[in-house]
């Protein structure tokens, strides 16, 4: 337990050691370690941002799908709109054409009524004219008779 | 162990403590056997009396090689994992290097108020070499004994071989801190700093005698109080490895010694890992310590 060179052998040995530890141990460690932190910060902060861009994609693309839909029921609501429009449109016209037709055809008949009175009434005259002659086939005041046959058939 | 029929407790203690120096014995010289020395040589001490007589130079073979043997361990594995150093998924070893590592590191920065390279190193080197000194303790205390006294062929030969319970080494260590201490003092303060430091705090300029008095034992008991803390702490634990080992062995029968020795030997020996790596960690954080107040300014 006394003191001797042993002591100066463990000063130099550790002074070794130390400077070994200093050189080619100690700085390329630490900077290995830092190396890493840094990478695995890096994978960290990438994944991170991945997860981000993701959910900003996932509610892009939810919002996509919404416009999508919005859209798509307002395309169907119009055309709904404008099917009841052309339904109705077709109906008014449907209607006005068939008042029209039905006008046409009433007017028709009234001039074919018309025309039937008018040869009627002509044919009447004539066969009245002819029955006159037959009875009274003489002394026949053509000219006033004529007269009377034109008052006559005013009144039919 | 003494080869000797009459071995007693008190002897198997002191051979057990003694180291195995190297030195210079006069001529003339009587030594343990009888044996008169014709002229000055080296040699390998027989006994403490020899060892004491060899004076200043002479050398503890054991706890020096041991010291060695593990330091070169330390930077061995440690050179190798930074020599495959690369950024990736590290592995086991290399995991537990890092660990360290950063262990050491964190607390460097968090007592450090400057950057220093050398205080990473210094700091790491003592932590992992210590543990690896204190970590002998706990090898059974007669088993690398016993192989180097088969090696040699001299069964009287001693052997210690906890480097950490041998004054030398310790105190080989806190002087290395200390004169980083008197060196980082100077370089932050300059000599007329540092010595101001030391004569004129904590009561002024009237008082220098006092101050210088104060301050020098406040600042010796640094390496003094480093060096015995560890060695104090290390050789109490290997002597009750060995009171362990010659109560069990000389007070019991000799089956029930062995058993009751190995089972008292084991619970020491998981206490004994506390204070293992306690002390170098102790070691380690004073040494810190010590170096950043020599860089602050009072």
């Amino acid at each position: 337990m006394n003191f001797n060179a042993t002591l100066f052998g463990q000063l130099f040995t550790f002074a070794l050691f130390v400077w070994f530890t200093m050189k080619f141990v100690w700085p390329i460690l630490l900077k290995q370690m830092e190396a890493r932190e840094a990478r695995i910060g890096d994978g960290l902060a990438a994944a991170e941002q991945g997860q981000k861009d993701f959910a900003e994609a996932q509610a892009k693309s939810s919002a996509e799908i919404n416009k999508g839909k919005e859209q798509a029921a307002l395309i169907i609501a119009q055309a709904q709109k404008r099917h009841d429009e052309i339904v109705a449109a077709a109906k008014e016209d449907a209607k006005t054409e068939t008042a029209r037709i039905k006008e046409s055809a009433l007017s028709e008949i009234e001039q074919e009524k018309e025309r039937a009175r008018q040869a009627l009434k002509s044919h009447v005259t004539a066969l009245a004219i002819a029955g006159a002659e037959q009875i009274l086939m003489r002394e026949v005041d053509h000219a006033a008779h004529n007269e009377v046959l034109a008052k006559i058939s005013q009144h039919l | 162990m003494a080869s000797g029929s009459e071995l007693t407790s008190n002897a198997y203690l002191q051979h057990h403590l003694q180291n195995l120096v190297l030195g210079k014995l006069p001529g003339g010289y009587e030594r343990a056997d009888g044996e008169i020395l014709d002229h000055a040589s080296w040699t390998l001490a027989r006994s403490s009396q020899e060892a004491l007589d060899m004076g200043f130079w002479a050398i503890n073979v054991d706890t020096m090689g041991w010291s060695i043997f593990l330091g070169t361990v330390f930077c061995f594995f440690f050179y190798r994992v930074a020599r495959a150093a690369q950024s990736g998924v590290p592995s086991g070893f290399t995991n537990l290097v890092e660990m360290i590592i950063e262990f050491v590191n964190k607390n460097v920065n968090d007592i450090m108020s400057v950057k220093n390279p050398l205080i990473g190193p210094l700091a790491l080197t003592i932590f992992i070499w210590v543990v690896l000194m204190n970590t002998m303790d706990i090898v059974p205390v007669d088993l690398l004994p016993i192989i180097a006294q088969f090696v040699a062929g001299d069964s009287d030969l001693y052997f210690k071989v906890v480097p950490t319970t041998d004054p030398n080494i310790t105190f080989g260590l806190s002087i290395g801190v200390f004169i980083l201490i008197i060196y980082y003092s100077i370089k932050m303060k300059g000599i007329g700093g540092f010595a101001s430091e030391l004569a004129l705090q904590p009561f002024g300029k009237y008082m220098i005698p006092f101050n210088l008095i104060l301050e020098g034992i406040g600042l010796l008991s640094k390496p003094v109080s480093l060096a015995l803390r560890l060695f104090g702490n290390l050789y109490a634990g290997e002597l009750i490895f060995l009171l362990i080992a010659t109560l069990m062995g000389s007070a019991l029968p000799f089956f029930i010694g062995i058993i009751a020795g190995g089972v008292l030997q084991f619970i020491w020996a998981v206490f004994h890992i506390l204070i293992v790596l306690l002390q170098a960690f102790v070691f380690m954080m004073l040494t810190i310590v010590y170096i950043a107040m020599a860089h602050e300014h009072h």
